[in-house]
Parts: C-alpha cells; sequence; structure tokens
C-alpha cells in the first residue's frame, strides 16, 4: 500500500451537498447513535458520499460529512484516508477492483492485470471516455472462484482472459453482464456438479446418516 | 489499595493505577515515547513493556491497570519484573522497530542532546542494523509558523494529536493514512490556531516537530539555564530561561502544578526575539522634537532640571505591566520623598484598590483550585487570550464532566461549551433569576472570574460591586471556599497592588495623568499601554522603543525581564522570584539601580545601596512577599467590602481589553514571530510554505 493523497485540486469539485434523498437517508442513520455519539455514523456517510459523487470521495464531500456530524475536518480526513476502500481520487464508470492475492495469482490473476494494463491503462488511471478505472486490490474473499475482479458492486468469479475481456466488452457497449461465476458453476459450488453426496443412500442407514448430519449443527 | 510485587520489592498502590505508575511509585525507571501523565494512554509506542508473572507476553505497563490483573489463584500479590533479560530483549526489539524508519540525522537534528528517543536508544539500542530495505521518506508539512515539521523522523507516538485535542481544545492535529504511511498533518495543512501550539515541540519525543524560530540556533548543552517566571500574563508560569553568553536563546515551561503545569502560551514561548529588537541600550534626550543620545548624567540632569521646576503635586508616576515588585516600591519611595501623591500601575484605569484588603483583587480560588470548582461563570473575560495557560485548566476541569459554565461578555471560542447570558452587566443581575443559576444554586463550589472587561469598564467600581455582591449572596463563597477570582492581564498588577502603588491622598490615577497639562513631570516606569498627552515632561524607564519611548522626553535604559531578579506576584497573589538569566543591553541598568541613581541627583538619595538592601526594606513594609512561591490569602470580608460601593452602571458591553493575543507587551509587539502570529491569526497575511 502506498501513500494516499486527495485528488490534485484541479480534480476537486468546488462544492459538495447530499441530494435530498441522502440527505434524508443520512440524517435517518445519524438517529441510529445516541445523544452525543454521532460521529460513530462517518463511515456510512462518507460511503454514501462516495456513492453520490461518482464513486470517490472529493475533498469538498469529506468536508461536508465532518460539517454534518459536527466533527473536525481532520478526524474525517483521517478516516477517508485510513480505509482504502474510499477512492480518494476520481475513479471511471466502471471501477475494477482487481484481486491480486496468493489465490487469484495462481489462477492466473496475471492474465487479467495484463489485459486491464492494456484495455484500461495504468493502475488508477481513468480511460478518455471516462468509463473505466482499476487498482489491484488485497483478497475479497472469492477465493474458491479464483481469479476474480470486482466491478462496482459487483463480483464477476471464475475469470479467463477471455471471459474478462468480453465482460469488459460488454459494459463498455452499456450492456449488463451477468455477475458470478464465469464458468458453469451455480455460485460456489465444485465446477461441474456435486462431487461428494451423488451416490443413493442405502434406505437403512439414510436415517443414521441424517442424524449423524444433523449432530454438528445441533452442537 | 493493592500489594504488587516490583523487581522483589513489596509495595502498596492504589488498584486504579497504572502498571507504568505502580513500578515508578517502587523507583523502577520505564521507558516510554507515548505515554504522557498529563494526556490520555495511547499505549502505541510498546517501549513500556514489562514482564508480569503468569502472563504469557510482556504487557504495556502504560495502559493496564493494576485492578486489571488477574489475581494469582493463591491471592499472593502479582509480581511485576522490568529488569529481566526477557523484558530487556522485548525492548530492544520495539527499539529496533522504531529505529528502522527513524532517519541517521542527530548531528542536524535541534532535538539531539535532549532527544527521547536517542536517550533511549543508549540503553535499549543495538548496535548495528539488520535493516536492508529502504527507510521511509515523509513529505514535511506545514502546520504553522511557530513548529517545523521533519516527519521522516516520526515515531507516530500521537502526543502531539493527543495534546491538541485534549489540551489545547482544538481538533486540528491528526493521523492520515495507516500503518507505515500514517503521517502526522493538519487539515490540509492549515496553520494550528492554538495558542498553545508550541507545547507539542515539547512534546515530541523526537525531533519531528521541533521549533521554526529556533530551528539550526543552539544545543542544548551550550545553553546555560536559569529558573524564572513568565510576565507576559498575570498568571506567572514557571519558565526555563536558557542562554548563550548573553543572549538569550529560547524559553521552555517548566513543571509547577500549582500554575501552569507543564505548558505554557506561545507568546511564552516565542517572545525571545523581542527581546532582541528595538531595545534600548543608551539614554536618550528630546532636544529640538528628535531624541539625541546623551549619557546618564546628561539624561538625570536634564530630569533634575525639569523636577526643580515643578513641586511635588506636579509629579507623576505610572508603572507599567512588566514592571516588577522592586523597581515600583523603589519609585513609590521617589514619588514620596518628593511628595507626590500621583502613582498608579493601572494603566487601563482597572477598579481595583488595595484598600477594599488583598481578596478584592486576587484570584481567591487559585488556579490549581479550578479543578475542584464545581461550576463557573465568567464575568467580562476571555480566558483563552488573558491566560491561555489557565483556559488550559479551565478546559481540563471541563472535561472532567459535570461543570456548567456561563459567560456574560463577549462571545467567543474559549475551546469549551458555555451557556451565553448577555453582553453587558446588566446581564449579571438578570443571571441570579434566569434559570442558568440552578446549577450554580447547587454547587457547592462555585467559580466566578471577573475579567478585566469588568474592572477596566468605563463604571467598572460599580459593576465590580455588583459582580462581588452576587458572588457573597449567590454562595460563590463560604468558609473553606472563595470563588471571587479576579483574572488580572498584567503581570505587574497585584504586586503593584499590594504594595500600594496606587493613588495616594488626593494623588491622581493614571488616566488622570495622562490627561493634557495634568502633570509636568511624569515618570513611566515601562508604561507603554496609555496615550500620555501633550505638554508633560515625560521621563521613561524601560526596555523597548514602543509608544512611551516615542513620547519620552529623557529615556532611561531599563532592563527586560530575563536580565533582573524581580519579585512579581500573580493573580492568584503568589509571590515568585524571575532569576536573572542574561544582562541588559549596552548601557542599560537595572531599573531599580536607575531609580537609585536618579534620585541621588534628585537630592533625595533612596535608603539603599543594593538590590539586597532594597528588599529587605520591602519585607520589612510587607512581609508576606518574603514568602516565595506562596500566597498569603485573603479574607471573604474583603470582597463583601468590596459589594458595598454603590453606582450607577450603563449597558456598555464588558468587553476584553486583549484585542490581539500576540502583541499585548512592548516585548511581544517588538518580536517579529509575534507580529507574524498576530497576522496569521487575523488572516491578514498569507504565509503558507507551499
Amino acid at each position: 500500500m502506498s501513500v494516499r493523497r486527495l485528488a490534485p485540486p484541479e480534480q476537486q469539485p468546488k462544492d459538495f451537498a447530499f441530494s435530498r434523498a441522502n440527505l434524508e437517508w443520512a440524517q435517518a442513520q445519524v438517529k441510529k447513535y445516541p445523544e452525543g455519539r454521532q460521529q460513530s455514523a462517518v463511515i456510512p456517510l462518507l460511503w454514501r458520499a462516495q456513492e453520490q459523487a461518482g464513486g470517490w470521495l472529493p475533498e469538498a464531500a469529506i468536508r461536508h460529512v465532518a460539517d454534518f456530524l459536527g466533527l473536525a475536518h481532520i478526524r474525517a480526513l483521517e478516516v477517508a484516508t485510513f480505509y482504502t476502500m474510499f477512492n480518494l481520487e476520481p475513479v471511471g464508470k466502471f471501477h475494477v477492483q482487481l484481486c491480486g492475492t496468493t489465490p487469484c495469482r495462481l489462477r492466473g490473476a496475471d492474465d487479467l492485470e495484463k489485459l486491464c494494463k492494456k484495455k484500461i491503462g495504468e493502475q488508477g488511471h481513468v480511460t478518455e471516455d471516462g468509463k473505466f478505472s482499476w487498482v489491484e486490490v488485497e483478497c475479497l474473499g472469492a477465493c474458491v472462484n479464483a481469479p476474480m475482479v470486482q466491478i462496482n458492486a459487483d463480483y464477476y468469479e471464475d475469470l479467463t482472459k477471455e471471459s474478462f475481456n468480453q465482460i469488459l466488452d460488454a459494459l463498455a457497449a452499456g450492456k449488463k453482464p451477468k455477475p458470478g461465476p464465469q464458468v458453469k458453476r451455480q455460485l460456489s459450488a465444485p465446477a461441474g456438479g456435486p462431487t461428494t453426496l451423488v451416490a443413493d443412500v442405502p434406505a437403512a442407514k439414510k436415517s443414521s446418516a441424517t442424524s449423524s448430519k444433523s449432530k454438528p449443527k445441533s452442537n | 489499595m493493592t500489594k504488587v510485587i516490583v523487581d522483589g520489592k513489596e509495595i502498596d498502590v492504589p488498584p486504579e493505577y497504572t502498571l507504568l505508575q505502580a513500578c515508578e511509585a517502587a523507583g523502577a525507571e520505564i521507558p516510554r515515547f507515548c505515554f504522557h501523565e498529563r494526556l490520555s494512554i495511547a499505549g502505541n509506542c510498546r517501549m513500556c513493556l514489562i514482564e508480569v508473572a503468569g502472563m504469557p507476553k510482556p504487557q504495556a505497563s502504560c495502559a493496564l491497570g493494576v485492578k486489571d490483573l488477574p489475581p494469582n489463584k493463591d491471592g499472593s500479590p502479582k509480581v511485576l519484573n522490568t529488569k529481566t533479560p526477557m523484558v530487556r530483549k522485548a525492548r530492544e526489539g520495539v527499539m529496533e522497530f522504531l529505529l528502522i524508519n527513524h532517519p541517521l540525522d542527530c548531528p542536524i537534528c535541534d532535538q539531539g542532546g535532549e532527544c527521547d528517543l536517542q536517550d533511549q536508544a543508549m540503553a535499549y539500542g543495538v548496535d548495528g542494523s539488520r535493516f536492508q530495505e529502504n527507510k521511509r521518506a515523509v513529505e514535511d508539512k506545514y502546520i504553522g509558523v511557530l513548529v517545523k515539521t521533519i516527519m521522516t523522523r516520526c515515531i507516530h507516538c500521537t502526543r502531539c494529536i493527543r495534546f491538541t485535542t485534549e489540551v489545547a481544545g482544538v481538533s486540528e492535529l491528526g493521523a492520515i493514512g495507516r500503518g507505515e504511511d500514517m503521517e502526522i498533518t493538519t487539515y490540509l495543512e492549515k496553520a494550528m490556531t492554538s495558542e498553545l501550539q508550541g507545547n507539542v515541540v515539547d512534546l515530541c519525543p523526537v525531533g519531528a516537530l521541533t521549533s521554526k524560530p529556533y530551528a539550526f540556533a543552539a544545543r542544548p548543552w551550550e545553553l546555560g539555564k536559569t529558573q524564572s517566571v513568565d510576565v507576559m500574563d498575570a498568571v506567572g508560569s514557571a519558565i526555563r530561561i536558557d542562554t548563550r553568553g548573553r543572549e538569550v536563546m529560547r524559553i521552555l515551561p517548566r513543571t509547577n502544578d500549582d500554575v501552569n503545569e507543564e505548558w505554557i502560551s506561545d507568546k511564552t514561548r516565542h517572545v525571545v526575539d523581542g527581546l532582541r529588537t528595538q531595545r534600548l541600550d543608551q539614554p536618550y534626550i528630546r532636544e529640538n522634537g528628535r531624541l539625541v543620545p546623551a549619557t546618564w548624567s546628561q539624561a538625570f540632569a536634564a530630569i533634575a532640571a525639569a523636577v526643580k521646576k515643578s513641586n511635588g503635586k506636579r509629579i507623576g508616576a505610572i508603572a507599567g505591566d512588566l514592571a516588577a515588585v522592586e523597581e515600583m516600591y523603589a519609585l513609590k519611595q521617589l514619588m514620596v520623598s518628593l511628595g507626590s501623591p500621583n502613582i498608579d500601575a493601572r494603566q487601563d484605569g482597572a477598579a481595583v484598590d488595595p484598600k477594599n484588603g488583598r481578596a478584592s483583587y486576587l484570584f481567591n480560588a487559585t488556579i490549581a483550585g479550578i479543578e475542584k470548582a464545581d461550576a463557573l461563570l465568567i464575568v467580562g473575560a476571555n480566558p483563552r487570550r488573558e491566560a491561555a495557560v489557565l483556559n488550559a485548566r479551565i478546559r481540563k476541569r471541563w472535561r472532567a464532566g459535570k461543570f456548567p459554565i456561563a459567560l456574560i461578555g463577549e462571545q467567543a471560542d474559549l475551546t469549551y461549551p458555555y451557556d451565553y447570558i448577555g453582553a453587558g452587566p446588566e446581564s449579571l443581575a438578570l443571571f441570579v433569576k434566569s434559570k442558568h443559576s440552578d446549577a450554580f444554586n447547587e454547587a457547592a463550589r462555585p467559580m466566578m472570574i471577573v475579567g478585566s472587561g469588568v474592572l477596566s469598564h468605563p463604571d467598572g467600581t460599580a459593576v465590580t460591586a455588583l459582580a462581588a455582591k452576587v458572588a457573597s449572596e449567590f454562595g460563590f463563597m463560604s468558609e473553606d471556599w472563595n470563588g471571587f477570582c479576579v483574572l488580572h492581564t498584567a503581570a505587574s498588577r497585584v504586586g503593584a497592588l499590594d504594595i500600594g502603588f496606587v493613588p495616594q491622598k488626593d494623588g491622581m490615577t493614571a488616566l488622570q495623568m495622562a490627561r493634557p497639562g495634568a502633570v509636568d513631570v511624569l515618570f513611566l516606569l515601562g508604561a507603554d499601554e496609555i496615550d500620555i498627552q501633550p505638554s508633560a515632561f515625560v521621563v521613561y524607564i524601560g526596555t523597548h522603543g514602543d509608544r512611551g519611548a516615542h513620547r519620552a522626553d529623557v529615556i532611561l535604559p531599563g532592563a527586560a525581564y530575563p536580565e533582573k531578579s524581580g519579585l512579581y506576584v500573580n493573580t492568584e497573589g503568589r509571590v515568585q522570584m524571575a532569576n536573572r538569566a542574561a544582562f541588559p543591553p549596552g548601557d542599560a541598568r537595572e531599573d531599580w539601580a536607575i531609580l537609585r541613581a536618579l534620585s541621588d541627583v534628585l537630592g533625595h538619595r533612596l535608603p539603599f545601596d543594593s538590590l539586597a538592601q532594597l528588599r529587605q526594606g520591602l519585607f520589612k513594609e510587607f512581609p508576606h512577599l518574603m514568602q516565595l512561591d506562596q500566597i498569603a490569602p485573603g479574607k471573604t470580608a474583603h470582597v463583601e467590602k468590596l459589594a458595598e460601593a454603590q453606582g450607577q452602571y450603563d449597558k456598555t458591553p464588558l468587553r476584553s481589553p486583549i484585542e490581539d493575543f500576540y502583541l499585548t507587551n512592548p516585548v511581544a509587539r517588538a518580536s517579529a514571530i509575534m507580529a507574524e502570529c498576530s497576522a496569521l491569526h487575523s488572516g491578514a497575511a498569507r504565509t503558507a510554505a507551499e
């Protein structure tokens, strides 16, 4: 991880204010916390501000959230710079987070990374049409379906160079590719169908099998 | 009390003690970086690791309480070890990690020689480095004109953040990023606005935050160190004056729990360069409207000629805000022998008079007593500007909880919240009936701070009487508590009142003397805050070419506060001795000696030849001044007597007399640093180092 900085001033919008819907939502969030502890809502509010600002947190948004919660500006900045999921610089309409941790690497994340570099450019760079940006992240917790990327809110799993390329092309064309595993597979169940518990269980043993199976659950 | 065994020594400690405190109580020395007695506990430097028998890992002793230790099965006391090989190895490991990213630039570091990391590396550092990788480098930040940052040296102890947030009351410093990339900064590198920010330099255990004005000026081991007291405000903070040769290099705080704990304001600390510029280093006489350099004898002759032409009733003397008790005493004696009743030290016309008794002008509850108070009413004061360190004490009390604060006077950011009652003296009368007073009714030890806004109000006497009346009728005073607290702004004020440096019978006040044609000859003892109208022959005894010197007909160069030994009585009535750390420049002399020499020329020789003899006479007349660092308490009856004064008051709002915290006296006005701070504070200048 490298030092995270706010975007340069020329990229920063002058001001930021919650939209009406978000403002109502934010007020409701703040109410969840006891009197005097309103600043606890800083993370959800920053997150909503990031969504409203197009996937990144302008300086004005950090200030707005701090003022909204009665926090010193530096306190909100501390939070925004601490958590890497707050993007401090502008991102594309489709922000690709490429998992680069060991399981994904072993399963071909290198190819995906090369594709990102070819189609989008360097990390943190936004394409000229404003559609794409990408960044390598640590484990996103979908190792079973490695390699994978997260694009905005969706996971695209079991990728190959080809399928990832298709997804990027589809997004660029304004289509909505199906999220989840890109191979024939149900979620994270074994590819190509179940591999255990496939044989018919004899009727006599069935009851004992179910009881032994349910045992751990009751514990 | 809980028993613990520290390094084989059994001691009894209160259960709320931390292990670090317990070990220190047993005499063991615990190294630390992040822990500080007056700040909250962070526990992030890990240098204070000790071994607790029964716990498998070393424990951070600053963050673990004695009462939180799991008890031994047989009920025997817990055993703490601070000197075992395990502890030593653990601390060496911590030190090695701290040094991984710490630059080896001690030879060019201003902290060198007084650096916690340097000192502790001597004890726990290993002789070589096992680190092959690149060191971390961090960009320096702009955080104001007083604090220089070399952020690569930062070890992330967060003391500066905790100080600014907790003590100074401005949440301006913070840590952005995380892990190795954590950086201390202000929001977008804005300058800090606290008037206590200089203290972060003392708190920083390494050279990351150093004093900007003092950068590369001197090394700690080449400085002479003199313990003294501050005169920038009436708090009388304990300071240490560091000198090299005859030059004052810097001023640092000393610990005095009764007064300033261990903080001092930026004015106290950084006024140093004001002691070098604009100094009067030889006598001057005004000839044809121009000040011409002269010798002492010429200057004395000119004064003697002027005094001869006049008579005692037409001679006056005004003492300034930085005058020590001794020179005021000498000046008073000289005026008495000249037959003049016109002496005064209250340039602002403050309605305080020693005739009512000592408690009528003291901060009776004492500064440490703020922590005992349980409600506070501030009348006509802005403690943040008038006594920044005292304000930190109020904030400390407020942070401890259950401390309602109400304010009458000017609204300002005092770093703690308060109920605003009103601007004028009539609010004081309303206060008694208002809902705010409920909290004060319940309070056992309520406190009222009466500021200069009350004393120097046009109807000061009446408003002060009203405040005293509210205090006595409203339970601010009881048998063992006197919550009537006068907050002065001038270091000399209480001393002057103690020795009766106020108009004698039929004498004129300072403001009356300043009027055109009121007196023939006027002696100003460093009085720069008053506008003397034409016609009087003005003799200015002082240190700086400020307002008084510009008006003067004869200038006698005196000694500034680090250049003389003198008594100062702070706003509580605490008598403190300022010591001489340096010598006055050029021909300048100590003020009492000037007055003694002048008295000879005037034919009224003062009855002392040395400072010791002067003090002998002073102590004989005012024995309480002999008790250094003590307070001779006043009686509540004094305040009740103050309340008896009758009079009308108009609704003029109570205003703090201090417009600009950084420019309140001639030394501060001569200081370029103070001017820069003032400009930055008022937003007039943009000095960001971009």
